[in-house]
């Protein structure tokens, strides 16, 4: 493992900047090459079949007679000002209605990764601590079934035990209060706590089998601070780093969860403009999802500088 | 004799493959299963009836029965999800096994894709591109299989590179292999174990990939049976009909929970590294 020094940490900037070029362009070029024409379809989609005239004149409006690099190139240095277009289907700036959906999508995301923490790390210590032993088969078993489940499935049928049976919560989650992020943020959590108690687990069994561990027995001190005060300061580093990335498949996910409770996140809006061909929403969508998901994994990088004492002692 | 001391030695293996043999020979004879019903078409008359003795998973809005419809979803989802596990095996071993026997730009252009596609949250990507290319099953496999080859691709790489300096492999060369043969007798069986171990845990996740994009409305368009789309169908009647939900995604749930037990088993056998 490296230090990241000011240097290292402006190549990962300039690789971001590259990997969202290259994603943007490649989204770009997909819209480009389908088989569907945008304008067509925002008309169909709103029931009428528009002359060619029309759909000409839209397009020259829109500036979708240009060719496909030049319309690229303009595209991306507006971007560089903050202006990522005009949503086709909501006639509004892409970035205000992305704005608006970002802080939800964030609460969303935030508050499932609390509960799986809440989750993972207890049970996994318990698996790691007691390997091999009664808890540490079941937990296994858990989690694997844990890890099968449909995310979708599971937030229908949280739905229908609260929401339908029970009554103790909203069926629509629109309002954005605590209630309502509730059952999304749990059914986000529950497939990811699945797969981050196992994480948390070989972590943890590989830490145990360092030497100080044994040191540490040997002279006496007690297991709870052996654990608690070496080995799970020690396991954070790897676990920040699998959080970082599990924050790749979260995003993923919110979408889906978002669809299922109609919660007004990115992914919700995302959804219906991928529906309704509305292509600058969607390259918007893609394009700052990217970028979330790069800077922080950026910071979680940065971070270990404070996190492992070694990494300051090496600059 | 010999296939008594391995189904010995390998119980668990052994059980989930007989249970994936069992799904994926109810998806083939799913006319035979389900008694000859059409999963298409419905009785309106009988239209949200609760499971009882006819339909033993009740019958959806169009008065389809949902078991019929479950059966024959496994014939939609196992062979979009294998069609996809292929693909990316094929793409992502022939591109790592190129890349890392050759080396040079091709090396270069190659891994950059992937660095990018790796870098990127790549379920965003592909309901991104699986929606604007059209909802279908087939669009859904691509988009999916463009964004996951690259784990093969990196991991074939890295095992050619393992070898490709080692002695035997430059006494080949001097000796006259032709480069084909090189890659096909020498380069391509060294990767492909470990590309099978991971195909094979790959499939329950894949699986649930397809799922979600249908559930979205990005893969598998009605009337076809397919169980994200059910289950996106059930999701208005939640209240009234239960059961329009609760039998898809039970059917995901246990093909997936029985595909990533095989998936694990067959990593312990072929594998042993691990603990």
């Amino acid at each position: 493992m490296s230090t990241l020094s000011g240097k290292a940490i402006l190549k990962r900037l300039l690789q971001i900047v590259i990997v969202i070029i290259g994603i943007s362009f490649l989204t770009f070029l997909i819209t480009y090459l389908t088989p569907g024409d945008p304008v067509e379809q925002m008309f169909i989609a709103t029931g009428v079949i528009p002359s060619q005239e029309v759909v000409q004149e839209i397009r020259e409006e829109l500036g979708l007679n240009r060719p496909v690099l030049v319309q690229y190139f303009d595209w991306l240095l507006n971007c560089l000002h903050g202006d990522f277009g005009q949503s086709y289907s909501l006639h509004k700036p892409v970035s205000i209605l992305l704005g608006q959906r970002l802080w939800p999508t964030l609460k969303l995301s935030l508050t499932s990764l609390a509960f799986m923490l809440i989750v993972a790390v207890p049970f996994g210590m318990a698996q790691a601590t007691h390997k091999n032993s009664f808890i540490d088969y079941l937990l296994r078993g858990i989690t694997s079934f844990g890890v099968s489940v449909p995310n979708f499935w599971i937030g229908l049928l949280l739905m229908l035990l609260f929401c339908v049976k029970l009554k103790l919560l909203p069926v629509v989650c629109s309002s954005g209060d605590f209630k309502s992020v509730l059952l999304p943020a749990i059914t986000l959590a529950f497939a990811m706590s699945a797969k981050y108690t196992r994480q948390v687990r070989t972590a943890i069994v590989e830490e145990l089998n360092q030497d100080y561990v044994t040191g540490a027995r040997a002279r006496g001190v007690e297991e709870w601070k052996i654990l608690w005060l070496n080995v799970f300061p020690n396991s954070l580093l790897p676990l920040l780093t699998m959080l970082g990335l599990s924050l790749g498949s979260l995003l993923g996910g919110t979408a889906v969860v978002e669809v299922i409770f109609t919660y007004p996140g990115m992914g919700s809006l995302a959804v219906n403009a991928i529906t309704s061909y509305d292509y600058p929403l969607v390259q918007g969508y893609v394009l700052w999802i990217a970028l979330i998901y790069m800077v922080v994994n950026l910071l979680v990088d940065i971070s270990y500088n404070f996190v492992d004492p070694r990494m300051r002692e090496k600059r | 004799m010999k296939f008594k001391t391995f189904v010995k030695k390998n119980k668990s293996f052994c059980f989930f493959a007989v249970l994936a043999i069992i799904i994926i020979l109810v998806a083939i004879f799913a006319p035979v299963v389900t008694g000859g019903q059409s999963p298409t078409k419905g009785v309106l008359r009988d239209a949200r009836l609760a499971p009882g003795a006819q339909h033993i998973f009740g019958t959806d809005n169009l008065g389809r029965d949902t078991f019929t419809r479950v059966i024959y979803g496994a014939r939609t989802s196992l062979v979009a999800t294998f069609s996809l596990v292929i693909l990316i095996f094929l793409i992502g071993s022939v591109l790592g096994v190129l890349s890392g026997y050759f080396g040079g730009w091709v090396d270069v252009l190659i891994m950059r894709i992937a660095d990018m596609m790796v870098s990127f949250p790549g379920m965003v990507f592909a309901m991104a591109i699986a929606g604007i290319l059209g909802a279908s099953v087939k669009n859904a496999v691509i988009a999916v299989a463009l964004v996951s080859w690259t784990k093969y691709a990196r991991l074939a790489r890295s095992l050619v590179l393992k070898i490709r300096n080692r002695d035997y492999v430059s006494a080949a060369i001097v000796t006259g292999s032709k480069t084909p043969y090189m890659l096909v007798k020498y380069m391509l069986p060294n990767v492909i174990p470990t590309l099978v171990i991971t195909a094979a845990t790959d499939i329950g996740g894949m699986m649930l990939e397809l799922a979600g994009l249908s559930f979205l409305g990005f893969g598998a368009k009605a009337p076809n049976p397919e169980w994200g789309l059910m289950l996106n169908e059930g999701r208005p009647f939640i209240t009234n009909a239960p059961w329009m939900m609760i039998f898809p995604g039970l059917a995901i749930f246990i093909v997936v929970v029985v595909f990533n037990l095989l998936g694990d088993s067959l990593r312990d056998i072929l594998d042993p590294r691990d603990e």
